[in-house]
């Protein structure tokens, strides 16, 4: 089975969310359990960090669209970082980079909440 | 590659449950090595064939767990070939419109998007539906470099 796991490091208002391993129709819903319990905390600046993500279907990217519109209606926001290659052509392909803010590191992202 | 003019056939049947992916997408991975293919040509075509499975599992099967799906790989020097075969309820592609993605993603909807990768990522994805007996889905890639 595909293994999939999330961990998370809170930096002051700024979750980070690390991905690791194969997220598909199977493990998305851990992703969504995740979101969900940042959202339960009233946690919305989220920083997603890809860097040891080796898989992404459209199910996974279904889970960064269904949490999207919340986390904005309260002043938050979903920002992407440190992708491969890989993983980051197939968010091109349907077109994720003009919805989602895509940072080379995560300090990049975190700053960029930190300016507001 | 030895001799181009010889077919490989290899087959698999796994049940319709998502937990199966992973062993589908090993054997895609396995066989697309054997055969030579370049890794980009692998990883479009193992997230190709995931998504036609997903598709099979929550629209054919409605996400019951117990569907078969047959899965056979067929490949020569020129092409690369996958085959699924399900018997659950059958499926019109053309219903599906090629999405527009910008106001897709405007409304935040995320389906229909397997189809469009399938589509984009391959060479050539063909529909066989027999309502009642079997559905068909054919993906293709081609095999450009086979000769250089």
């Amino acid at each position: 089975m595909a293994e999939f796991s999330t961990s998370i490091k809170n930096q002051g208002e700024i979750s980070v969310v690390y991905l690791k391993g194969f997220l598909d129709a199977h493990t998305a819903s851990n992703l969504e359990n995740t979101f969900s319990g940042l959202i339960d905390n009233n946690q919305y600046k989220i920083v997603v960090n890809f860097k040891d993500l080796a898989y992404i279907s459209s199910a996974g990217l279904g889970v960064f669209m269904a949490f999207i519109e919340k986390v904005r209606e309260n002043n938050g926001d979903i920002k992407l970082t440190t992708m491969s290659d890989k993983v980051f052509n197939i968010f091109d392909l349907l077109g994720f980079p003009l919805l989602y803010e895509i940072f080379k590191t995560e300090d990049e992202a975190v700053k960029k909440f930190e300016e507001k | 590659m030895g001799n181009n003019s010889k077919n490989i056939t290899k087959r698999l049947v796994i049940k319709s449950r998502t937990e199966n992916l992973s062993s589908l997408r090993d054997f895609i991975s396995d066989n697309a090595n054997n055969a030579g293919l370049s890794t980009d040509d692998i990883d479009d075509i193992i997230l190709a064939v995931d998504e036609a499975c997903t598709n099979i599992i929550k629209h054919a099967y409605k996400s019951v767990p117990d569907g078969e799906i047959i899965i056979e790989i067929n490949y020569n020097a020129r092409k690369f070939t996958i085959k699924l075969i399900d018997h659950g309820n059958s499926f019109d592609p053309e219903s599906v419109p090629v999405p527009d993605l910008q106001k897709y993603l405007r409304q935040r909807k995320v389906g229909g998007l397997g189809l469009y990768l399938m589509r984009t990522l391959m060479d050539d994805v063909k529909y066989v539906s027999i309502p009642g007996e079997y559905n068909q889905i054919l993906l293709s890639k081609n095999l450009n470099n086979a000769h250089q």
